[in-house]
């Protein structure tokens, strides 16, 4: 994808708050948004016309409402921090990569690395994530409706990522503190992680989760734990076959 | 009288020589490979293979101390609304809070400030001791992300997409338990006491077409201000560089072997990547091939320890350097006073390395509070201030001598090789010669 000339960027203000991407660049989108105060009244945001555009309302720092009519591409919502945004489609890569709090709802599919490294607020995909969901995050909770793939929570070191399907192989490789809870099959564990006891205080904090990801219909106690042996934490030769 | 063969001197293998003995004794005891700070330590070809050609007939040489010799450069001028502009061409590389004391980057920010250049955050993301003392910040983009968030990326004021380093391109980190104090453990997000694996590669990237895209993507976020670095650890310059001016980077950042680190395995720091010297050309060519060697800037870094090695990476085309373990030897690692100390750890003073063990005398590169206490951040930031201004005035006094009013008009033609090695590295003719080993091709 090629770089967007900032001189070619329109220097106008805008009272609207609907932002047609065929007609208006992604900069234009990006500024407004930027240019957000606390107490703002643009407080509802509508993006048309993605298209799969990258970096799609990255960088928002105001708890304004964001509905995205269409699919995006990498890094939606990237690095959010109290904005709730909707993706009535589906999402690319990163999708809410770096996320500080807020929220990002995903109706369709979301690619690769989902809430990578997400610090905290509530990613949602209302469909499958593909690999890497969670990967590395520390302290984002994530529900997943569907199914995730490969090597989901690689390396996650705090929040919780909740999946109603099934996950792929090699499931909370190098865990830390980070919860998982599967309600289907899970292909494989990585090294360290392990199936867990769901205590009350997780079935109540599953509950909270599925509640606040608009899940219905389904129970805390159908879901299994998985979280970190702990036996990684302080590096020993004796545990060499593990890495 | 009966006749005595003369002995046999005991001749010791110069394949298994005293310190590879050592390592062998010690794997065998502990099952567990060394782990250290620092950069390579083996001799490698370097900037001392190089000599500068001064003025005489052919060239007309300009008073030292009379006639004005620039230093200044700015940085990031390709993309961004506000490129930096530094006043000497030597920045401070990036070590992370954790690794480092907080006065210790208090220092070093003092220190950058008082000299008109800048500091570099690290694995641990931003302190307010950093943020506070440093007039130009630049904000690392590391795999691990430990503290990464958007308020302290629009705080600093050039972000460095970190892919690898000098020491250990292609590999993650290992921070003992011992210095993950409260603080540091609040900061990368993880349970205090345990060893902290960083990542080795980008969680949410895999390659040059995703680069490109984060690239944007942290352009949009920050309003496309700030300048993009691209560091990388010196394996393959050419193909990296141009790499990183295709995703879009205005800066690239290339850390030759004798690049500082954290912790990591000595075999690594010994056996992966290139010498800094060999590193600079194919960079620049790659830059040249592209038509954009002083569009997008090259900092060169790994081994940077006085005037006349910046002069001769200016010389071989990079833009500025950038210098890590100097800058802490000049805040006061290392340092002689701490003999006694040093022997207690079983080392002494010119060879401490073991950083990542968190007992360092000097109160540098610990998170122990008596340590730290040792370090006062503002002598030490004086120290390192004193120490850029020594390297810098020993980059004009070259320079000036090369007949240049500024240090980025010193050329590879300024330059000549002492071993045919460095000559085939830096591109530069064998001295006495108009040999140019391995001219054609790398």
């Amino acid at each position: 994808m090629s770089a967007i000339n900032v001189s070619k960027v329109l220097d106008q203000s805008h009272a609207s708050r609907v932002f047609d991407l065929a007609e208006m660049p992604l900069r234009e989108l990006n500024r407004a948004l930027h240019n957000l105060t606390l107490g703002s009244n643009e407080t509802a945001w509508e993006v048309l016309n993605p298209k799969g555009s990258h970096s799609v309302a990255v960088g928002v720092d105001q708890p304004v409402t964001i509905d995205v009519r269409g699919s995006v591409g990498y890094y939606c919502g990237g690095m959010n921090d109290g904005s709730a945004i909707t993706v009535h489609g589906s999402a690319g890569p990163g999708v809410g990569e770096n996320m500080m709090s807020g929220s990002i709802t995903v109706k369709g599919d979301a690619s690769q690395y989902a809430g990578a490294t997400g610090r905290g607020g509530l990613l949602v995909i209302e469909g499958n994530a593909s690999s890497r969901c969670g990967i590395s995050m520390k302290g984002i909770d994530i529900v997943v409706h569907g199914n995730i793939g490969h090597m989901s929570a690689f390396m996650a070191q705090s929040g919780n990522l909740v999946v109603l399907g099934d996950a792929g192989d090699a499931l909370g490789d190098s865990i830390y503190e980070a919860r998982l809870f599967v309600r289907g099959k899970v292909g494989s564990l990585g090294a360290d992680c392990i199936a867990k006891e769901m205590r009350s205080e997780h079935l109540e904090l599953l509950q909270g989760l599925l509640d606040r990801a608009g899940v219905t219909g389904v129970k805390a106690a159908e879901f299994t734990r998985y979280g970190s042996a702990r036996t990684l934490y302080n590096f020993n030769i004796d545990n060499a076959d593990a890495y | 009288m009966t006749y005595r063969n003369p002995p046999t001197t005991p001749r010791k293998s110069a394949t298994f020589d005293d310190y590879t003995l050592s390592e062998i004794r010690r794997a065998a005891a502990t099952g567990i490979y060394d782990i250290r700070g620092a950069g390579a330590k083996r001799k490698l070809p370097h900037f001392d293979d190089l000599l500068v050609l001064g003025a005489s007939i052919s060239r007309y040489p300009l008073e030292g101390y009379r006639e004005r010799c620039d230093t200044g450069v700015v940085l990031g001028s390709r993309h961004a609304k506000k490129p930096i502009e530094l006043k000497i061409p030597i920045t401070i590389a990036g070590m992370s809070f954790g690794s480092l004391s907080g006065p210790a980057k208090e220092a070093l920010g003092r220190g950058a400030t008082l000299s008109g250049t800048s500091t570099t955050t690290g694995d641990g993301g931003m302190t307010e001791e950093e943020r506070g003392h440093s007039k130009t910040l630049v904000y690392q983009y590391l795999p691990s992300r430990y503290g990464m968030n958007p308020r302290d990326l629009r705080r600093a004021d050039a972000i460095e997409i970190v892919i690898g380093q000098g020491a250990k391109p292609g590999g993650g980190g290992m921070l003992l338990g011992q210095k993950i104090s409260d603080r540091v453990a609040e900061m990368r997000t993880l349970p205090k006491g345990i060893d902290q694996r960083s990542a080795s590669r980008h969680p949410d990237w895999t390659g040059p077409d995703d680069l490109e895209i984060k690239i944007l993507e942290l352009r949009e976020i920050t309003d496309w201000e700030k300048p993009i670095y691209v560091k990388v650890g010196g394996a393959r310059p050419y193909y990296d560089t141009a790499l990183a001016v295709k995703s879009g980077a205005d800066v690239v950042v290339i850390d030759g072997m004798q690049g500082g680190t954290a912790a990591t395995q000595e075999v690594f720091i010994e056996n992966v990547g290139q010498p800094t010297l060999a590193c600079i050309r194919p960079a620049v060519q790659a830059l040249q091939d592209l038509g954009m060697h002083r569009k997008v800037q090259l900092i060169i870094s790994g081994g940077i320890r006085n005037g006349a090695d910046v002069a001769k990476a200016l010389a071989l085309g990079v833009d500025a350097v950038s210098i890590g373990t100097a800058a802490l030897v000049a805040l006061g690692d290392n340092d002689p006073r701490w003999e006694a100390e040093y022997n207690e750890l079983g080392t002494t003073a010119g060879a401490y390395d073991d950083w990542h063990e968190g007992r360092d005398p000097a109160g540098i590169t610990t998170q122990d509070p008596e340590l730290m206490e040792r370090l006062d951040p503002i002598a030490a930031g004086r120290r390192l201030a004193n120490y850029l201004k020594v390297m810098t005035l020993e980059a004009q006094t070259i320079a000036r001598a090369c007949g240049k009013n500024s240090l980025h008009n010193l050329e590879p033609e300024d330059l000549v090789a002492l071993t045919i090695e460095a000559a085939a590295m830096a591109g530069v003719p064998l001295a006495g010669t108009n040999w140019i080993p391995g001219k054609n091709g790398f």
